[in-house]
């Protein structure tokens, strides 16, 4: 058995963290990019450069430094408007950024704006026949998004969302540097601690790889579901 | 509202922070960030295309390795692989005491290695898939025409496979630049350590980062428009005529 | 027997695709200057027969002699394959073959396309290739599209660069593999044109074609094929003009 030095359980907290890191993250991330990829498909000037510009430079710009930016910079633009919001209305309020939640939404705004090039790509790929012959039946606006527009996207966003999931998988590992114990920060610590880095680096590596595998199985699945009426085709 | 603009509006006014010393400490982080994007992606690429081939071969103990080796890599943090790597060889025993500190004992070595292990992964499988995706017709003419497998590798698929890795590649080049922040958490002084220095030093988040993210965008629109110019000389092919 | 020896003979090949025997049996013997039609209904076997000639299939059984040469086989795990590869190579350099899909490399202009195979598998000096090449471009009625890429010229212009580009290899034996049938009605006047000209200058061709009128007017033998087998075969005023098989008089009956 590996000796884990009395690392075991933390490690598994770690994990946990890990996964609700990143599926509260995706969730935002997936809410985020409808709302982004509506944004520049909409004919509102204002909307349609308002979701260019988040999405340029979200892209263009490195997970870590956002994420510093929003977790040392979120505290005192909070402290700023908490501040104002005293002197001018009086209200004493005092909001603590707590580093999860710095997480939450840092990489949920970040993949917000992939999601958005993602689903873009997807709502441009449904034929707008399709779409013709649901309003021709009748069918109102939201119904014919609903009931046609949102499962056939789905198809084809259905492979940049599990790409995006992927590697969103793998920049949960960056709170670690922000100070959230995450499995990372457990493993890197362990393995100062026990100068034995190759044991823990690998178990962590071994998990990430593991959530992976379940996550590509279950996106082959829904793909599947998805494709029904294209064949096997693809 | 007003208040808050006038802070930041009165703060970047008496620039107390970028003085020529940290507009300094940002230019050696960028000289880092550069050398150590650069030196990883070149490395990496070579070793891609000879990985490449070898993943798409019919015999198993060679298709095989490659396979494990892209789908670890590939499939864990870059920061997992970074401090397996830069604590790997700290904690080798008796590594200090050799000759080969000299050079292992700054991180910068470590991240390369890792970098280079990471790019080379990602650049393996966008040449695989390029190379998979050469037209069966293009191949059957080589094989008509009397070429043998090298020739043909040489002559057909590798320069229709780089061609079409392009667009991917450009995105690879893209993430390396921005996965290279993460050198800061090991200590080396790149642009995100610079930005950090400069953070922890005035404690002042927004100026110190706000300023790297500036950099790291027009590092990356550079990037972006190489690449558009070279798909524009190099996939004009692919275009039928206009008119 | 001829001085000089017979381009290509084939004995008695037979191919199986797992349990399906597609061809079962099949020779041929082109003589200089012969343009041998195969005809018949798809599934037939006619593609894949030309197919085995230049060992883009590897045909289970039978024999291949190609300008008096005989390819080895050898036996393998995973079936019959040609023993000496190196002797592949330079067979295939004798036979050259125009694709349906013309298969151009899309990388490479045409002038490239053309003097590749001359230059990098027979060791032709580039410059004597690239007048041979203009030359050739020339004589398919391309010479103004020398330096355009495939993706930029219509099929009729890419299946005529691909007859240059097969000329240029200067074969023994032209291999044609449904040359017309992915181009549009308009387009497929100028190719047939090209092949007709080759014909006559008494090039040796093995041409799988829908085109009866090519076959009945060009060719010096017809096969017909079915199901693997040859049903008949023989100078086309024959085969064509009278047909003794009921399937054959199917085959050939107009269409509405």
């Amino acid at each position: 058995m590996i000796d884990l030095h009395g690392y075991g359980p933390r490690l598994l907290e770690g994990a946990l963290i890990t996964i609700e890191l990143a599926v509260l993250s995706l969730i935002l991330a997936i809410v985020l990019g409808l709302a982004t990829a509506s944004a520049k498909m909409s004919r509102n000037w204002l909307l349609h450069r308002t979701g260019t510009l988040y999405t340029t430079v979200i892209r263009g710009v490195p997970d870590l430094v956002l994420m510093m930016l929003m977790f040392f910079g979120g505290q005192i633009g909070i402290n700023m408007v908490t501040d104002w919001l005293y002197d001018r209305f009086g209200i004493d309020t005092f909001i603590n950024v707590n580093e999860f939640v710095a997480g939450v939404i840092t990489i949920g705004l970040i993949f917000g704006a992939y999601m958005g090039e993602t689903f873009r790509g997807a709502f441009m790929a449904v034929e707008s026949g399709q779409i013709e012959a649901g309003r021709a039946y009748g069918m109102s606006h939201w119904l014919v998004f609903r009931r046609i527009r949102f499962p056939q996207m789905m198809r084809h966003a259905l492979p940049g969302l599990s790409n995006n999931w992927m590697v969103l998988l793998k920049t949960t590992a960056l709170v670690s540097v922000i100070g959230l114990s995450d499995m990372v920060r457990v493993a890197a610590e362990a393995s100062k601690a026990t100068r034995e880095p190759f044991t823990f680096m690998i178990i962590v590596a071994a998990i990430y790889l593991l959530i992976a595998s379940v996550s590509e199985w279950g996106f082959a699945r829904l793909q599947k579901r998805y494709n029904v009426g294209y064949g096997e085709a693809d | 509202m007003e208040a808050l603009l006038a802070q930041l509006e009165a703060q970047l006014a008496d620039n107390s922070i970028f003085t020529l010393q940290t507009l300094s400490y940002y230019g050696e982080g960028l000289v880092t960030t550069v050398q150590l994007v650069f030196l990883s992606l070149i490395i990496g690429l070579v070793a891609a295309v000879p990985l490449a081939i070898g993943r798409g071969s019919r015999r198993r103990w060679v298709k095989m390795p490659i396979f494990l080796y892209t789908y670890v890599f590939r499939g864990t943090p870059l920061l997992v692989q970074l401090y397996l790597i830069y604590y790997g060889v700290v904690f080798v025993e008796g590594i200090q005491e050799s000759w080969l500190w000299v050079i292992l004992e700054k991180p910068f070595v470590p991240a390369l290695i890792a970098f280079t292990l990471n790019t080379a992964a990602y650049t393996t499988e966008i040449f695989h898939g390029a190379i998979k995706a050469t037209p069966r017709g293009e191949i059957e003419a080589a094989r008509a025409y009397g070429m043998s497998r090298a020739l043909m590798l040489r002559r057909i698929v590798l320069p229709s496979a780089f061609r079409r890795a392009l667009p991917a590649y450009g995105n690879e080049v893209i993430f390396m630049l921005h996965a290279s922040a993460i050198a800061s958490v090991v200590t080396i002084m790149d642009l995100t350590g610079a930005a950090r220095f400069v953070y922890a030093r005035f404690y002042a988040p927004f100026e110190a980062f706000l300023f790297v993210a500036a950099i790291y965008l027009c590092l990356t629109f550079a990037i972006l428009y190489l690449f558009r110019y070279l798909e524009r000389r190099l996939l004009a092919h692919l275009k039928p005529a206009s008119g | 027997m001829a001085d000089t020896p017979i381009p290509l003979e084939v004995h008695d090949i037979k191919k199986r695709f797992g349990d399906t025997e597609v061809l079962k049996g099949l020779s041929l013997k082109a003589h200089k200057g012969d343009v041998i039609t195969l005809i018949g209904a798809s599934g037939s076997g006619k593609s894949t027969f030309l197919r085995c000639m230049n060992l883009l299939e590897q045909p289970d059984e039978g024999d291949l002699i190609v300008h008096g040469e005989k390819i080895h086989f050898k036996q393998t795990r995973h079936g019959r394959e040609p023993a000496d590869w190196k002797q592949v190579v330079r067979m295939r350099a004798k036979l050259s073959m125009v694709f349906q899909s013309f298969n151009l490399w899309a990388h490479m202009t045409l002038l490239e396309n053309v003097i590749e195979a001359p230059v990098h598998v027979l060791g032709k000096p580039k410059k004597e290739a690239v007048e041979q090449a203009r030359a050739l471009l020339e004589r398919v009625g391309l010479s103004a599209r020398a330096d355009a890429y495939p993706a930029q010229m219509s099929g009729g212009q890419q299946q005529r660069g691909a007859i240059a580009r097969a000329l240029a290899m200067d074969p023994e034996v032209m291999l044609f593999d449904e040359p017309t049938s992915a181009l549009d009605p308009e387009l497929v006047g100028d190719v047939l044109k090209v092949m007709r000209d080759l014909a006559e200058e008494g090039r040796t061709m093995i041409v799988v074609t829908h085109e009866m009128a090519f076959a009945r007017d060009v060719s010096s033998q017809v096969i017909y094929l079915h199901q693997g087998r040859v049903e008949e075969a023989g100078p086309p005023g024959e085969v064509l003009g009278n047909p003794r098989s009921e399937r054959l008089r199917q085959f050939l009956a107009p269409k509405h």
